[in-house]
């Protein structure tokens, strides 16, 4: 069974076009998050969430016009099978969750509540600083294990590999206007984990190969090592990837947002472990060679 | 087999053993977070006023009606915790009635009875376009509307003036808007005995109060005092009733009719006998999930896994042949001791704790596929298929290690910050990812040793 072929793919004589693709999607993410933002969820802007199930579907524009006439014009619906529905209000008042009950009940006396949330505002700004802080202590754990372990360029490449997985991911949230919620936050950082899990079996390899292929040229090293954990690298993502497909497919609207920012960093953290901190290292090298 | 293996064997046979014992039957043993049973959620801010600033004390006492409150509700392993110095969370599984909840906790429950020293008329109902013929008598009955609420807005404001000279006197409004200049309270929540729910002879919904002795005493005199006059009854300063005092009453007893449903005057009972807050709260973070949503997620969850677990077992088993087998029979070892590991860390399993064991699933293999593409490569270079094994699993050894060490430092930091469902994740994944390299580590090895031993190698040629 062992037959199978090895690869031998060139992957640095592309890494000019793959560093482009990467700043491309970069500079694209990152206009997108300053233009267009996140779409904040309740737990980081304060509000309210109402999860129905309603006795007969209806259509989501009626119940926006019963919303909207009860003075909730800013609210989000969202339709997730035929009856559930999920709403969202900026309003942080306490009356609010009765009001759009309410408003509900107007339209379909019989409702079912499934989930009420609310969230002040002073929790949601919490919430968003400790979201925030949360990412950064643990960029910064993970840089001082990598330094630690490896050498120092080997920790800034694949923190950058990191980076590039997470604001891309973030930019594809922001691109489609997807809700940012807690859930989101723990998907953010499990990617952190993945993403660099991926990098350093990569990176690993070119630590061991290393010496043995200084001779060989700094590019046909880094081939060469890429190349030895391909299969290893496309397999892990596959094995993640499936699972995780059926989380978003089969997991219910709660979870839905939390496994699609798994599977777009699975996806982007894929590419990256295989391109970007292999060519950053290349090109590092390259210009500045190791003193030793 | 080597004897070295042997052990090996023995160790995974024991582990398996009483992880088998620890997590069946399964029912019961795995806690679950509200979001996946049922319940409510409630953060509570503390607020002091200046005549009754935030103490410590003040505090302990809120706690205490609070936890009074909810073991009279009814309420089967309730969580009532002070956090930092003013903040309380209140944890209440399987209720219902997420809006009796709320209610029943962030009401201050300030009961007082105040003489009524003058009231307005009562605020007419607002005109309907469909009770009038036409635009002009539908205005005109607009305007006769706005001028008696103009007229009773006049009476408030002037009765606020007064209260101004005698902070003493409280102005109050009931629910049909009329204004109410009160004296000061005869008598308050805090001299009561006992409060039950009962029915009047017209079948509404009451709650029968019984004073203590000194609010007997109180009583007595304030309806002595009253006879002929109004006697409001206040709670948390809106005007519930302000009936006409017949008699005197001394037997100590007074009952509070309003519009009350059943489930209110029940609630509005409880909240009398445990006290009111001794300070006010905010509710800063409330979040209710019904049963049936709990239940919904459970087995979306659950169905997710295990189509994820066959398509990951599947593909192992395509991929990689009897490694693969040996692959997937360690996953089940890794699952059955992430369970084993949930039941006997009495951690709490929530929605997002089921998306971190998926997601296990899934990284759980990556220890056998690092492993396997190392004896491949080991194989390739001319090792003999045992020797290829061993030193496979050596150099891969560093690898998993390593990669997996960050994804543990993303999941420490995620228990620390995180509350409630995240910390759930967060010990899913942790314990997932221990669980799975032990898995690759050992159980693997064991089993592709037995695999080889009993094969002699020779599918690995």
């Amino acid at each position: 069974m062992f037959a199978k072929k090895t690869f031998n793919i060139n992957f640095m004589r592309y890494k000019k076009v793959a560093m482009l693709l990467s700043a491309v999607l970069l500079i694209l993410s990152l206009a997108l998050l300053v233009v267009r933002g996140l779409n904040l969820g309740i737990d980081f802007s304060g509000g309210v969430l109402v999860q129905v199930e309603l006795s007969q579907p209806l259509p989501v524009g009626d119940l926006r016009e019963v919303l909207r006439n009860e003075g909730f014009s800013g609210s989000t619906i969202q339709g997730y099978d035929e009856k559930g529905i999920i709403i969202r209000v900026a309003a942080d008042t306490d009356e609010a969750q009765v009001q759009v009950l309410q408003a509900l009940k107007q339209k379909d006396p019989d409702l079912k509540l499934l989930r009420l949330e609310k969230v002040g505002p002073v929790v949601g700004r919490q919430l968003r600083q400790e979201a925030i802080f949360a990412t950064a202590i643990a960029l910064v754990g993970i840089l001082a294990y990598i330094t630690f372990r490896f050498r120092f360029r080997f920790a800034l490449v694949s923190v950058a590999a990191l980076v590039h997985d997470t604001l891309i991911t973030l930019g594809f949230f922001s691109l489609l206007g997807r809700e940012i919620s807690l859930p989101f936050v723990a998907a953010i950082l499990t990617l952190v984990g993945y993403s660099l899990n991926d990098t350093i079996v990569v990176l690993d390899r070119v630590r061991e190969n290393w010496k043995e292929y200084r001779s060989l040229g700094l590019d046909n090293m880094l081939d060469k090592s890429v190349n030895q954990t391909l299969s290893r690298t496309i397999n892990t993502s596959l094995t993640t990837f499936l699972p995780v497909c059926a989380l978003f497919l089969f997991g219910g609207p709660v979870i839905a947002d939390f496994s699609l920012a798994l599977l777009v960093g699975i996806l982007v953290g894929t590419y990256s472990s295989i391109y970007v901190a292999a060519a950053l290292l290349s090109e590092w090298y390259t210009r500045y060679p190791a003193k030793s | 087999m080597l004897r070295r293996e042997r052990w090996r064997l023995l160790l995974v046979l024991v582990v398996v053993l009483a992880a088998l014992i620890t997590v069946f039957p399964i029912k019961g043993r795995i806690r679950l977070g509200l979001d996946l049973k049922g319940g409510a959620h409630i953060v509570l801010q503390a607020k002091g006023t200046e005549e009754n600033p935030l103490t410590g004390d003040s505090v302990e006492r809120l706690l205490a009606v609070l936890r009074n409150r909810v073991d009279q509700y009814g309420v089967t392993e309730p969580v009532i915790q002070r956090v930092g110095g003013d903040r309380i969370i209140v944890d209440l599984p399987g209720v219902e009635d997420p809006q009796a909840a709320l209610e029943l906790i962030g009401k201050t429950a300030l009961l007082e009875f105040r003489p009524v020293l003058s009231v307005s008329s009562q605020v007419p109902a607002a005109p309907h376009r469909e009770n009038y013929d036409s635009d002009e008598t539908f205005q005109r009955a607009q305007d006769r509307w706005q001028e008696a609420k103009d007229e009773i807005d006049a009476l408030a404001v002037s009765m606020e003036e007064r209260q101004k000279d005698d902070s003493s006197l409280y102005v109050g409004r009931d629910e049909r808007g009329t204004v109410y200049l009160l004296g000061s309270p005869a008598v308050t929540g805090r001299d009561l005995q006992d409060a039950k729910t009962s029915y009047d002879n017209l079948g509404r919904s009451v709650v029968t109060l019984k004073f203590n002795s000194e609010g007997t005493k109180l009583f007595d005199a304030a309806t002595r005092d009253g006879v002929g006059k109004q006697l409001a009854i206040v709670l948390d300063g809106a005007v519930i009733s302000a009936p006409v005092v017949q008699e005197r009453i001394s037997g100590g007893e007074a009952q509070i009719s309003g519009k009350f449903s059943p489930a209110e005057a029940q609630r509005l009972s409880i909240m009398l006998r445990a006290g009111a807050l001794p300070v006010p709260v905010e509710i800063l973070e409330n979040r209710s999930v019904g049963p049936t949503l709990g239940s919904d997620s459970i087995a979306s969850g659950m169905r997710a896994g295990l189509i994820g677990a066959g398509l990951v077992v599947l593909f192992m088993l395509v991929y990689y042949r009897i490694l693969g087998v040996a692959a997937d029979l360690a996953l089940g070892v890794s699952m059955l001791l992430l369970f084993a590991g949930l039941v006997s860390l009495h951690a709490t399993l929530t929605l997002p704790g089921i998306a971190g064991i998926i997601l296990t699933i899934g990284m759980a293999v990556d220890g056998n596929i690092l492993i396997f593409e190392r004896i491949r490569e080991e194989r390739r270079s001319g090792k003999t298929p045992l020797a290829a094994i061993d030193s496979g699993f050596r150099k891969a050894l560093t690898t998993i290690l390593d990669a997996n060490i960050t994804t543990l430092i993303a999941a420490a930091v995620l228990y620390y910050f995180g509350s409630g469902p995240i910390r759930g994740f967060a010990v899913t994944l942790s314990i997932g990812i221990v669980t799975s390299v032990f898995s690759a580590i050992v159980v693997t090895r064991v089993l592709v040793s037995v695999f080889a031993g009993t094969r002699r190698g020779s599918w690995l040629a």
